[in-house]
């Protein structure tokens, strides 16, 4: 993101610094990834819907290459036994960064977003009962987690505004 | 598996689902893909879905992008991979010319404030669930070794605030260590239980 910043408005001036910052809120809170985000956001602004398209193109141009590269790699050499000792190290430690940002995360939708908490403790009551239920149907019937995102967005969105 | 246009139109279509439904990065679609292509699909086993992780993070560019490259690849190769590149893309694509146009209007709507910070819950709850899956099953090799990995890349992560290429290519060269180690305490006679 400051990487962007510095392209965007300080080297071309496509947007101003407010502009930049709404950019960032959006490209948060509008599904999908948020550097492609940015960069639709910022060619669709600069230079119209084949600015946006041009803008993701780059975007996504350098990780394809290395990815697929990497990918035809893992397909080709996986079996090798140096390769399946690295890999054996590697994936606990995959799953502890996700552990990692997914507590980041259950932080911010317990705490976080001060101005539409109901009660004076800081905590968001409505979404850790959300959070309590959504894990109980997820690890009981193994619903679609779309589903659940929805589902509790909804009801969600419900208490949040009968409450205020 | 056949290799015919349904196969291409369902890897389009899952990843184009999951990028339209996912807000917030990487970390929240990785859970939904695993959940789509190791869970409901049965394409990818789950050790090699965290291996895709593993590479998705360690590449430069977005995650989400990446990991949905790597499956592409894995299940049907090059054209595989754009297939699912298109699928992510396209949906930020769409959204976002069109927000971009009246995007005042959308920042202070009450309604849309309040969805999203309920989705949060859920979103949450997704993810915690796809933890507790995966640690259950890291535990269930009991390897002294995968847990002492665990627990010291979520220190680091967490805690220290460590980088995560970092804390992926530590983990690597761990893995080349152990992998040495082994070797010659094969000769040795002496072995110790690697999954």
């Amino acid at each position: 993101m400051p990487l962007i910043q510095n392209q965007v408005v300080e080297i071309n001036g496509w947007l101003t610094m407010d502009e930049f910052i709404d950019l960032v809120t959006i490209a948060e809170m509008t599904p999908g990834p948020i550097a492609i985000n940015a960069a639709t956001f910022v060619g669709t602004r600069a230079g119209g819907l084949l600015g946006a398209v041009i803008s993701t193109i780059g975007c996504i141009s350098p990780s394809l290459i290395i990815v697929i590269t990497l990918a035809w790699l893992y397909c080709k050499y996986k079996e090798m036994p140096i390769i399946q000792s690295m890999l054996a190290c590697l994936r606990p430690a995959v799953v502890a960064l996700i552990a990692s940002a997914g507590l980041g995360i259950v932080k911010v939708a317990f705490w976080g977003n001060s101005d539409l908490t109901d009660n004076s403790f800081g905590i968001n009551l409505t979404a850790v009962i959300l959070f309590a239920i959504s894990i109980f149907i997820l690890r009981k019937l193994k619903p679609n987690p779309i589903y659940i995102i929805f589902g509790t967005g909804v009801i969600g969105m419900i208490t949040y505004l009968s409450v205020r | 598996m056949k290799k015919d246009y349904k196969l291409y139109l369902t890897l389009f279509k899952s990843t184009f689902y999951l990028s339209a439904f996912t807000f917030g990065g990487g970390y929240v679609i990785l859970p939904l893909m695993k959940s789509k292509f190791v869970d409901e699909l049965n394409w990818i086993e789950e050790k090699e879905m965290i291996d895709v992780i593993a590479i998705a993070q360690t590449s430069p560019g977005a995650m989400a992008v990446n990991a949905s490259i790597l499956i592409g690849y894995k299940i049907a190769g090059l054209s595989g991979a754009l297939a699912t590149v298109l699928g992510t893309i396209l949906p930020p694509l769409i959204i976002l010319s069109v927000i971009s146009l009246f995007y005042t209007v959308l920042k202070q709507n009450l309604l849309l404030n309040a969805l999203l910070k309920g989705m949060q819950a859920g979103v949450a709850a997704v993810i915690a669930n796809v933890v507790i899956s995966m640690t259950r099953s890291l535990c269930k090799d009991k390897n002294i070794l995968s847990i002492v990995i665990f627990v010291s890349a979520f220190i680091a992560a967490y805690i220290l605030k460590i980088n995560v290429v970092i804390i992926i290519l530590l983990s690597a060269v761990s893995g080349l260590i152990t992998h040495f180690v082994q070797k010659r305490n094969k000769r040795g006679g002496k072995q110790y239980n690697l999954s």
